[in-house]
């Protein structure tokens, strides 16, 4: 077992008085894949925001790499090696394709523009392009190329296949994996069960804010009274 | 026929000012939700400042440069003291602004006096230009001129540049930029400088049309309130745009109805914010 990239320890979060994560602790490894589920409100972006630091938690820790983050501002963190993919994409309309990468940009990674590009040849194509003119699935290229360009040690991705075409979803999976292979340690938060279940190496489960079920994805798979219980399928 | 363009090219140099204060307000708004009042009494300061150069035999656009550079560190130090820790709350930020104002304007009174002063323009622009039956200030034009590049170089700044697009990206998103691992923070220094220094040069460089006396920020702040709403806050042509229209607006209101004069100015205000509330060149938020 390799020492964890990410660790969460008992996060409690809350907006404004109403507590959210009551107690979360998980761990993503490097070169896995650790997928996050639960059905819509569980808290599962609200531990995304924990970790990024966009809505920090109050009690518990968060460490990259073994470093204490929970106290850092957003940027600290992610400079520390975490690259988000957040839900809905947040591609910035008013910046080309390109732009968005080149912000992004923090060299002496593997990850340059270059290495997006090849990674995802339709953004070279689309590299002056705004924003705003891209479709759901070049948004989502986008999303992870800028995240990529961070070069990032944890990879943290909510809900990318949200709205996709299925053809578009298993170029996700591919690109997941590939991503995975690289070493980096993903944690994915996903609606769509068989993708998760498809791609992930370990599963936590959330609901109301604490985690409910932590095991091998394949047991997950197989376990169908889980399924029901937690996941409504 | 002359009345006209006598007042058109009054009204455009008026605009051309104008652009100087809104430039800074558009782009503070736009970055960091500062509603900054304090950006015409930073002109006011900064044409006594030019003023007191002047009078101390400094060339006119280096007074002008200086000026500029002392209400940037005046409106740094006010930044990072008080209003960086308020941009996320509107009111209290707006509040701040508006008591700087109102101590700076106090200010200057104390340290100025009362009296309308006259500013001269830069000797070798001192001369007038016939053009055809119109007699015009060489100094005017040159003013039009120099905003012209003002604004092309702001839009080269935003449009071309990596720092231009670290701002445009906070303005689309500022968490997700600081999520990228952007220190957006030092983008807000950056702009907020870049809007007192255009502001305190801009008093210099304005002050030859306007003069310098207190209550001249009062004066300009409707003014600047309603270039920003005609132009769209946050859209850097939508001031250029803004600017020219108000001055234009303001000079033929105050020739053709001199005693409706703020209400002339509104009249266009109204009319956008019924028709198209995000401005003509604005965005929908
Ligand atoms: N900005 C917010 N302010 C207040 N409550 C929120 C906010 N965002 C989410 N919540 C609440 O927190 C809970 C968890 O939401 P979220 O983490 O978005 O769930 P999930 O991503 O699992 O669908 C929900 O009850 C939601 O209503
Ligand atoms: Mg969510």
């Amino acid at each position: 077992m390799t020492a964890a990239l990410l660790d969460v320890t008992e996060v409690h979060t809350y907006y404004g008085d109403s507590h959210v994560l009551r107690g979360v602790s998980l761990a993503a490894a490097a070169g896995a894949v650790t997928a996050l589920l639960g059905r819509n409100g569980m808290g599962k972006t609200t531990l995304i925001r924990s970790v990024i630091g966009f809505t920090p938690p109050r009690r518990g820790t968060v460490r990259v790499r073994g470093e204490e983050v929970q106290r850092l501002s957003s940027h600290e963190i992610a400079r520390r090696g975490v690259g988000l993919v957040p839900q809905g994409r947040r591609i910035f309309p008013s910046l080309t394709v390109e732009e968005q990468l080149r912000i992004a940009s923090r060299p002496g990674g593997a990850w340059s523009l270059d290495g997006v590009y090849d990674l995802f040849p339709r953004l070279r194509e689309r590299r002056r392009h705004f924003g705003g003119q891209l479709s759901g699935g070049e948004q989502q290229m986008l999303a992870i190329g800028r995240a990529l360009m961070t070069n990032p040690a944890v990879l943290l991705m909510d809900e990318p296949s949200e709205g996709l075409a299925p053809l578009v979803v298993r170029g996700l999976r591919d690109t997941i994996a590939r991503l995975r292979d690289t070493g980096l340690a993903v944690l994915l938060v996903e609606q769509n069960l068989p993708l998760a279940l498809d791609v992930a190496d370990t599963c936590y489960i959330l609901s109301r804010g604490r985690v409910v079920h932590h095991g091998p994805a394949a047991d997950l798979a197989r376990d169908e009274r889980i399924r029901a219980l937690h996941l409504g399928v | 026929m002359t009345f006209y363009a006598q007042n058109a090219l009054n009204g455009l140099a008026y605009g051309s000012l104008l652009f100087m204060i809104a430039a800074g307000f558009t782009l503070i708004f736009g970055l960091m939700r500062i509603v900054n009042i304090a950006q015409t009494a930073f002109f006011l300061i900064g044409a006594y400042i030019g003023l007191m150069l002047l009078h101390a035999g400094v060339p006119f656009w280096i007074a002008a440069a200086l000026a500029g550079a002392a209400v940037m560190a005046a409106g740094l130090l006010i930044y990072r003291v008080f209003l960086h820790r308020y941009h996320a709350d509107e009111l209290t930020a707006l509040l701040l602004t508006l008591g700087f104002a109102l101590m700076l304007d106090d200010l200057a009174l104390a340290a100025w006096g009362g009296d309308p002063q006259s500013v001269p323009p830069p000797p070798a622009f001192a001369s007038s230009v016939q053009l055809g039956p119109l007699v015009f200030p060489a100094y005017w034009l040159t003013l039009i001129v120099l905003s012209a590049l003002v604004a092309a170089g702001l839009r080269l700044l935003e449009r071309r540049t990596m720092l231009g697009a670290v701002i445009r990206a906070g303005v689309d998103d500022e968490e997700m930029t600081r999520g990228l691992g952007i220190n957006i923070d030092r983008a807000f220094y950056v702009v907020f400088a870049l809007g007192a220094f255009l502001a305190g040069a801009g008093g210099v460089l304005g002050s030859p049309i306007t003069g310098a006396y207190p209550g001249l920020d009062g004066d300009l702040l409707p003014l600047a309130f309603a270039v920003i709403i005609i132009g769209g806050i946050g859209s850097l042509e939508g001031a250029y745009v803004g600017s020219l229209i108000i001055g234009l607006v303001s000079t033929f209101g105050k020739a053709l109805f001199p005693e409706l004069s703020y209400f002339t100015i509104f009249v266009p205000v109204a009319a956008i914010m019924a028709l198209r509330p995000q401005g003509l060149l604005g965005r929908k938020r």
